[in-house]
């Protein structure tokens, strides 16, 4: 029983960072219609930022809000030079637009920081939190920041102007330019948010995976498992399908036999694959029906 | 009486196709102006036209200024309210949210609060259904909403399309009884656009009656209705 108490809140821990990621995804998809495959390397690169400004003297949480604001900025920036001229271009010529980050982002990373592993510093500790061998203070950490963003979040799209903004932009965008938004600028700070939401997520799962330029790679495949199983039209349904996810990956490798670490990868890409034949909406998505 | 939106040979275009051949109007300050005519004779697009939501060339000004070449939510800026046909209702955000959205580029939030409460006397069924989903709603409900929506902007010139396709004739009465009154109290010019010409015509003052992307009639909607030649062979009743 213990184990499995151990394998469930270690699993919400990794779910807190694959809810991030699948948030950041389908804030992109809401905003463009498009997955952004790149998420995971921007995330990175945002990680490794914070991790020089660290290695610059500055202490941990100096260097992460600044890595936020200039994930926010990058996000922006990113949007405006390379995927606003695409916006009417047809998606296979978007997926190559995000090929090209992904390949740009991850070969920056190498050349500047090479590929050796490094180790990652955790503000929290790595002791058993308040005593309990369950759980590590980090992993606590992770949570806790995962919780105070997304309900920072909830906050700022439920209950600010501009989040309201957001949602219109998103949900129905001629109308939304009708009443006067700026349709263009709320996907631009669509993708800032995402890809500030990305570095959080990075930042807090380096000290587990290390820091290297593939680290994001097999995190960015669960947080779009999560976000299809969450359904990719719903931000809640990404963040629980983060959490759902998680678990799902310490139980099966865990009590799975034959599973083990190695093919815990293989699992998420059956769960991506079984929910989309077997509910393709996701979780919480809705069915979009068109009358024709 | 001053003129408050004039358009001059307006043409627009969907890719190669023309949809618009010089169509000319203009629309006084408080007036309640109707543009009538058959299915695709042009009526939406030039709602969109005014909107700049199609390409078009030729001269529109609203207020003595220049809309032209202007981004359709800067145009919103200028106290334009445009109601698109399918009324273009937020539906999985709630009513009260629906309203909010209309007042988006005001920054006056104590006049934002009390003009929601103004929208629930004039349409009681949105108070009823503030917390709502808006795609939950009737049609008719969703078009008071939509008109409700459009006013939440305090608008100087509000553009209706088809503001009775797909509802109850009682409905419809209700709607356009709600329209003169906004149209003769609140001083929102209107200009509508229908199929239902019977309808339109007792409501509006002016009219004008659109045919292959040009205006082949207009005046008093009073004379209009009355002149059984123009009504059996533009308006078919």
């Amino acid at each position: 029983m213990e184990l499995f108490t151990n394998q469930v809140l270690a699993g919400i821990a990794t779910g807190a960072i694959y809810a991030c990621m699948a948030l950041a995804v389908v804030m992109i998809y809401q905003a463009i219609d498009h997955l952004n495959f790149a998420q995971g390397e921007m995330a990175m690169f945002s990680t490794f930022i914070s991790w020089q400004l660290m290695q610059w003297g500055l202490s941990y949480w100096a260097a992460f809000l600044i890595t936020l604001a200039l994930s926010f900025v990058a996000g922006i920036a990113i949007e405006r030079i390379l995927f606003k001229p695409l916006a009417k271009a047809p998606v296979l010529t978007n997926v190559a637009g995000f090929i090209a980050l992904f390949a740009i982002i991850n070969s920056s990373a190498g050349l500047i920081w090479d590929f050796t592993i490094k180790q990652y510093p955790t503000p929290f500790g790595s002791a058993p939190f308040l005593g309990s061998q369950l759980i590590s203070t980090h992993q606590a950490g992770m949570i806790g920041v995962t919780v105070l963003l997304l309900l920072g979040l909830y906050f700022f799209f439920q209950y600010t102007r501009i989040g309201l903004a957001m949602r219109a932009a998103a949900s129905v965008p001629e109308s939304a330019r009708l009443v006067g938004i700026n349709t263009s600028w709320m996907i631009a700070l669509g993708w800032g948010m995402a890809t500030a939401i990305g570095s959080i997520a990075g930042m807090l799962i380096a000290p587990v995976v290390f820091l290297e330029p593939n680290m994001m790679g097999g995190v960015l495949i669960y947080g779009f498992a999560a976000a299809v199983l969450g359904g990719l039209s719903s931000p809640f349904g990404a963040v629980v399908g983060g959490f759902l996810v998680g678990i799902f990956e310490n139980l099966a490798g865990t009590y799975i036999p034959g599973v083990g670490n190695e093919l815990k990868l293989p699992i998420a890409l059956a769960l991506i694959i079984s929910v989309l034949v077997v509910k393709p909406a996701g979780l919480f998505g809705r069915h979009i029906v068109k009358r024709v | 009486m001053t003129t408050l939106l004039n358009v001059k040979d307006l043409r627009a275009y969907y890719g190669q196709v023309q949809a618009l051949h010089g169509l000319s109007f203009s629309l006084n300050e408080g007036s309640l102006t109707t543009l009538l005519g058959a299915n695709g004779a042009g009526k939406t697009t030039t709602l969109r036209a005014i909107c700049n939501m199609v390409r078009s060339t030729g001269g529109i000004e609203f207020d003595g200024k220049p809309l032209n070449n202007r981004s359709t939510e800067s145009i919103v800026r200028f106290g334009i309210a445009h109601v698109p046909q399918g009324r273009g209702t937020f539906t999985n955000m709630t009513v009260e949210e629906n309203l909010q959205l209309g007042a988006i580029t005001r920054k006056d939030s104590a006049g934002i609060v009390a003009d929601i409460e103004r929208m629930y006397a004039h349409f009681p069924v949105l108070k009823q259904r503030h917390t709502q989903q808006a795609g939950t709603l009737s049609g008719g409900e969703q078009q008071m909403l939509a008109v409700a929506r459009a006013l939440m902007l305090r608008p100087r010139l509000m553009l209706l399309d088809e503001p009775s396709f797909g509802l109850a004739p009682l409905v419809v009465r209700d709607l356009f009884g709600i329209l003169g009154k906004i149209n003769r109290e609140d001083k929102v010019s209107i200009l509508v656009v229908e199929q239902n010409a019977q309808l339109a015509l007792e409501l509006a003052d002016q009219a004008y009656v659109i045919e292959t992307g040009r205006i082949v009639m207009s005046g008093k909607a009073k004379d209009i209705a009355n002149n059984e030649e123009i009504r059996k062979s533009y308006l078919g009743y």
